[in-house]
């Protein structure tokens, strides 16, 4: 059983401009002791996805349907009381911007202690002897927890909040972003640290981020989310190697590579539906340089293939063909877009 | 080819005021930094947040005053220019914004957005000629027809279609160079690679001249010949973006190379071996700005700044590498003390 496992999950936001579906559906599963990158662009609804999980979902969203659950308990189902048991116990959040929400006028290491004893009942010197430890966790000196939020880098903060998250040893964590703001090496660094205490505390890590290489340097599993849906899953070695959705296969042609010899760039013409108005068949087929009939009338549904890989295609059965072609064929609809109304 | 642009010895500094003990700091945003652009290439600038890459563009934009140095454009010192001459000099040097959402006002529609500069640069005699200038501009930016988009307030846009009103209008001036600061980082993905290749080829068919700030090195291989990495308000390492890509010699240059992430998951790992610190831009120490997070540091470094020199087909600013010009390193230091 997977540690974490959303099902038919299901979302909407009540808004001035009428309901926002962010979340249409979605089934995803967190194995034991891996890394899973969720990976997609703004307004995909990835974020909505992880504050349902952990049961801090803004008022004005409602879950239509779905689970989720965690070693097997449906945490939807939960009074309210028994999911406060569960969020930092068992799961626990760094959310987007966390290492900005520091207090200024309290010293780190005070307000980590707070916290600990907010959360987990714990004394005040058993919560000092545990931010001690978990400092040295994430690799900060101890003498840091004197110092004020200004007084540290981005990337320290950064360490601060995911030494918070990990306070009551949760089994799964789930970070939103958590290198976005950072400067390269720094990102770098946080990376290697969130890779390490995965690994040392056998977590099951939900990442969240716009940027497949991070998925790539960090990550064992990705899921790709598109307008509120997973439109392919799998391992990262497969679903980077072999995508089998035209998403996926768009995606590695769009942005610049450090290394030698590589091709032009060739854009996702386009933009996102927008989520407010009823969709109907595939997200993407209007993005999408392989689409048939079938696409604009009837939604694909996430189907398994072999080793575990699954996407949301009407062709998914020729994804090895077309990926052969998408590179060509995504620079021949960008051509014609060009040339008309976009 | 000629210099378009010629930055010598270029100095930013801010006086900070104020503090529990009215103590004066001095903010060093750009520190003695000097470069030339050639008319037709482009030009990166690479490095961390707070480095002064932005300071850097904003000042050969004249958008803001240095404290020292002298900047050429075109042949011609730019700190004197003043009233007509200014403003030529406005038309022929642009800058694209970061942030699409921001560099538009909001209740300004696109045509009125884009007729703001050629009143203000006395362009076209008429109405019509005026708003032909608006058409043939949106065109060119993939913006198709133009008529749909004049009336369109910046909100009823997509962040694509935004930046690319954004280059319009840059462009509606006939620019020479072209300033782009993170022209991206706020677009997803998936929408990047067109705003990219868009301004690949306005570059080639103009014969323009650019200056592309971004943190991210990938971009700039695919956008620039020659990149120019900065730490604390210097130039470490200067030269064509590929070489210091595949061959960084600064120890900067490599940890920021090694440190970007590689979309291959199949890609050896590398180690990055520079300390996360706080640089600050007040203090600076006597030798390389960089010493402190050195993993290579050296006694000198900490005593003498080491200066741009010849490596190979790149400078660098480095004490691991000899001088190849055979200038002696104390000249280079008393040089440094004497200003």
């Amino acid at each position: 059983m997977a540690q974490l496992e959303i099902e038919d999950l299901t979302i909407q936001y009540q808004t001035s401009h009428g309901f926002v579906h962010a979340v249409r559906g979605v089934t995803l599963a967190v194995e034991r002791g891996r890394a899973m990158g969720l990976v997609g662009e703004s307004g995909c609804g990835k974020t909505t996805l992880a504050r349902a999980v952990i049961g801090v979902l803004p008022k004005n969203a409602a879950i239509l349907g779905g689970t989720v659950r965690f070693d097997g308990e449906d945490l939807l189902a939960l009074s309210a009381d028994a999911q406060n048991a569960y969020r930092w116990r068992r799961i626990a959040m760094v959310p987007q911007a966390a290492m900005d929400s520091l207090d200024p006028v309290y010293r780190v290491g005070d307000q980590m202690i707070e916290t600990m004893q907010l959360r987990g009942g714990l004394s005040r010197e058993q919560a000092r002897d545990l931010s001690q430890r978990l400092f040295a966790q994430v690799g900060l000196e101890s003498s840091r927890t004197r110092l004020y939020p200004h007084e540290l880098s981005g990337g320290m903060k950064q360490r601060v909040v995911i030494a918070m998250a990990l306070a009551l040893s949760p089994q799964v964590l789930i970070a939103d972003e958590p290198v976005t703001a950072l400067d390269v090496i720094v990102q770098h660094q946080v990376l290697r640290i969130l890779r390490e205490l995965q690994k040392t505390l056998h977590l099951s890590l939900l990442l969240i981020t716009h940027d497949i290489s991070v998925v790539a340097d960090l990550c064992d599993d990705v899921a790709v989310m598109y307008a509120g849906r997973i439109v392919e899953t799998g391992s990262v070695r497969q679903v980077f190697t072999a995508p089998q959705h035209p998403y996926t296969m768009g995606l590695r042609n769009a942005f610049p590579s450090l290394r030698a010899g590589a091709g032009p760039l060739v854009p996702i013409e386009g933009f996102p539906p927008d989520l407010a108005r009823p969709l109907q068949g595939c997200a993407f087929a209007p993005r999408c340089p392989f689409v048939v009939d079938r696409c604009w009338t009837e939604d694909p549904a996430l189907l398994p293939a072999a080793g575990g890989q699954a996407s949301a295609c009407h062709r998914a059965s020729e994804a090895a063909l077309l990926r052969t072609q998408a590179g060509e064929a995504f620079a021949r609809l960008s051509a014609t877009h060009l040339g008309s109304t976009q | 080819m000629s210099v378009l642009l010629e930055v010598t010895d270029l100095y930013k500094e801010y006086p900070l005021h104020g503090g529990v003990l009215g103590t004066r700091r001095t903010v060093h945003a750009v520190n003695g930094i000097s470069f030339t652009v050639h008319s037709g290439n482009s030009l990166g600038l690479a490095g961390e947040s707070g480095c002064g890459k932005t300071t850097t563009a904003r000042l050969v934009l004249k958008l803001l005053q240095p404290t020292g140095g002298v900047i050429r454009f075109a042949g011609r010192d730019i700190a004197g220019l003043v009233g007509d001459q200014l403003l030529a000099f406005r038309r022929q040097a642009q800058l694209v914004f970061q942030n699409p959402y921001e560099a538009l006002n909001p209740r300004f529609t696109v045509l009125r957005a884009l007729l703001e500069p050629l009143i203000i640069h006395r362009i076209g005699t008429s109405a019509a000629q005026r708003v032909g200038k608006v058409t043939d501009a949106l065109h060119r930016v993939h913006l198709n027809p133009p008529e749909l988009f004049f009336l369109k307030y910046p909100h009823q846009l997509s962040g694509g279609q935004l930046q690319r009103v954004v280059i319009a209008r840059a462009l509606l001036t006939d620019p020479v160079l072209l300033v782009a600061d993170e022209p991206v980082s706020m677009l997803d993905v998936s929408i990047r690679a067109g705003v990219l290749n868009l301004m690949r080829e306005i570059e080639q068919e103009r014969s323009l001249t650019s200056i592309y700030i971004s943190h991210d090195l990938a971009l700039l291989r695919y956008m620039c010949t020659r990149t120019a990495v900065m730490y604390l308000g210097t130039i470490c390492e200067i030269g064509p973006t590929a070489e210091l890509i595949e061959h960084p010699r600064h120890p900067y240059t490599q940890a920021l190379v090694s440190a970007v992430p590689d979309p291959d998951p199949e890609a050896p790992r590398r180690a990055v071996r520079v300390a996360d610190s706080v640089p600050t831009p007040f203090h600076l120490p006597p030798g390389c700005p960089f010493a402190d997070r050195c993993p290579e540091v050296m006694d000198i470094c900490r005593h003498v700044r080491p200066l741009l020199h010849q490596v190979g087909s790149v400078e660098v600013a480095c004490h691991l590498y000899p001088d190849d010009a055979g200038q002696s390193r104390e000249s280079a230091s008393s040089a440094q003390e004497a200003r």
